[in-house]
């Protein structure tokens, strides 16, 4: 089914890693991914393998729903460790036909694969733990100093947040409207691609329809409240650190600096 | 008699295998008669909607299977196509369901879907138009231009036109004004009489569903909490209401007046019936 989609979907709890600030687990993100290309050895990777499995076993997020999301990206996972194995130069370890497997192509596949399932696992994480309401608000927090260049921070986090609020809605409302189509008879399944192309249209009308009512209603329900942009406007809810932040922070510098040191001795 | 509809021991689970996961049908065993009404009545979310999608193949069982006339829909691919089509299914809020530029086309997409002859369609269209009571004249507009209500009947007339052995109407009057929810429920009931469909019909009104159904099946959270005629159902009105729901207006007088100490049946509730009762009470006195 559609709502089984977990991609950007949060699933709410109080772990540790729920409970931490926003903005600091938006940093730690960015730390992270910055960490994860500068590694080279196995000993960089472990670290940062263990940092990661550190803040999974904290948010006591299941890992077979962070699998789950991963199954999409699994081709290209596999499609670029294949290449990667067979187009390094190198020592040769075995060969047949055109494919020459060498060790350092080995080597670069296993840390492919490592570094995008460590990159996906790590932003799948920010996403389950975090509510999109107080990603929006950290990321428009992050941002603000861009304001001062003019560039609409709030408008943007607001379209952002509008966005994920509604993805969800939409996708219940796709399956609401296949169902009842199907119910009339309504065949996906079959016939040519022509014919499954125009099966479509009885789903994207009722679709579009209801998203233009729904942001047609939102509108005004904005406005009745007299929303009127970012300018002047006050939060009911602030961002506030906290203990853990500073201690998450120290964590992720500890890590960081760590990978850079075992960089700088070439490892 | 073999029932028309037999469901035995259906479970369905949402989102297996996530935090989301919740069993929202547990276990559930009934069957329905031939040209039978069943009302089915239950709070929010305890999973009528959830058990109607089985009834027509939408959903899949996840344990149990769905007998239609003692065959089951999973048999093979045909059956399941085939009781997409002996069973009717109206969705809560279904105008939001149409799409064609008339309101002819919208109402013809079932029995097209069907592969009926282009005749034997439009036959079916002006029949169920008719039915629900569109004049001939709105056929021809957009679906769009209608009112709420207006929209609401094309929808019906949609799933009317492929004259189903069987018709669920899920809610069939949610968010209409009285008027409008007297005349879709008259239409059901005439319908019912003219083709002696079965009919099961989701309801949140004790009213709606006490006056037509010929029994009533009470779901809570997932379960079957009762099943049988209205005048047996309405006897449990306070664990009705432990459960979230409501009896019938005249019910609800007639219980307080036997609180009071009259000698009434607590558990009328029907307009003819109550009368009769009140005038035995005044010849009485
Ligand atoms: N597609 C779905 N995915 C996950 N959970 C669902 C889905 N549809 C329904 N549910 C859940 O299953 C339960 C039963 O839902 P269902 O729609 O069958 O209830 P209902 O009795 O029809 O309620 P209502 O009176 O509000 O229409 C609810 O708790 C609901 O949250
Ligand atoms: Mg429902």
């Amino acid at each position: 089914m559609l709502k089984d989609i977990t991609l950007g979907q949060y699933f709410p709890g109080n772990s540790p890693i729920h409970r931490l600030d926003a903005r600091c687990k938006l940093m730690r993100v960015v730390v992270y991914i910055v960490a994860l290309f500068l590694c080279k050895s196995y000993f960089s990777y472990g670290l940062a393998l263990l940092f990661l499995i550190t803040a999974i076993a904290l948010s006591r997020i299941r890992l077979k729903a962070l699998f789950k999301g991963m199954k999409t990206l699994l081709i290209i996972i596999l499609f670029t460790a294949l290449i990667n194995m067979f187009y390094t130069p190198g020592t040769v370890l075995a060969k047949f036909w055109i494919f020459t497997i060498t060790e350092e192509g080995l080597r670069n596949a296993l840390f492919l694969v490592l570094r995008i399932v460590m990159l996906v696992s790590g932003t799948f994480l920010l996403t389950y733990t975090t509510s999109p309401i107080d990603l929006t608000d950290g990321l428009e927090s992050l941002l603000s100093p861009l304001k001062k260049l003019h560039f609409p921070v709030h408008e943007l986090a607001m379209m952002m947040s509008i966005a994920l609020r509604f993805i969800p809605t939409l996708i219940e409302e796709t399956d609401k409207i296949i169902s009842a189509q199907k119910a009339r008879g309504a065949d996906f399944e079959s016939g040519n691609l022509f014919r499954r192309a125009k099966a479509l249209i009885p789903i994207l009308i009722p679709l579009f329809i209801s998203a233009f009512r729904r942001a047609e209603e939102l509108a005004t329900a904005m406005e009745c409240r007299c929303y009127h942009g970012g300018k002047g406007r006050t939060k009911m809810k602030q961002l506030h650190y906290h203990m853990i932040d500073a201690i998450a922070a120290v964590i992720t510098l500890t890590v960081f600096a760590g990978i850079i040191v075992l960089r700088s001795h070439g490892l | 008699m073999t029932p028309m509809i037999e469901v035995k021991n259906l479970t369905h689970t949402y989102s297996t295998g996530t935090p989301f996961e919740h069993t929202a049908v547990k276990d559930i065993s009934f069957s329905v008669q031939k040209g039978e009404f069943l009302g089915i009545i239950g709070h929010t979310g305890s999973g009528k909607s959830t058990l109607m999608q089985h009834l027509n193949g939408l959903l899949k069982p996840e344990q149990g299977d769905i007998l239609l006339n003692g065959e089951s829909i999973w048999k093979d691919k045909l059956s399941t196509r085939a009781a997409r089509f002996r069973v009717g299914l109206v969705f809560q809020y279904p105008e939001y369901q149409l799409f064609e530029e008339t309101v002819f086309k919208d109402i013809a997409f079932g029995p097209r879907n069907m592969g009926l002859k282009e005749e034997e369609i439009q036959k079916r269209v002006l029949r169920a138009a008719a039915f629900v009571g569109l004049p001939e004249d709105s056929l021809q507009k957009s679906p769009f231009e209608l009112s709420g209500g207006q929209k609401r009947r094309v929808a019906i007339a949609g799933v009317i036109a492929m004259e189903p052995e069987v018709i669920i109407f899920d809610e069939p009057t949610a968010g209409l004004d009285p008027a409008g929810c007297r005349a879709i429920l008259e239409n059901i009931e005439q319908y019912r009489r003219a083709t002696g469909a079965t009919v099961l019909m989701v309801s949140h009104s004790m009213d709606d569903v006490a006056l037509l159904a010929d029994r009533l099946l009470v779901l809570n959270q997932g379960s079957i909490e009762m099943l049988g005629a209205p005048s047996e159902v309405f006897r449990h009105a306070e664990r009705l209401q432990q459960i979230g729901l409501a009896v019938p207006q005249v019910t609800a007088l007639f219980l307080r007046l036997k609180e009071l100490g009259l000698p009434v049946d607590p558990a009328t509730y029907t307009l003819a019936d109550a009368l009769k009762q009140l005038q035995t009470l005044k010849g009485g006195v």
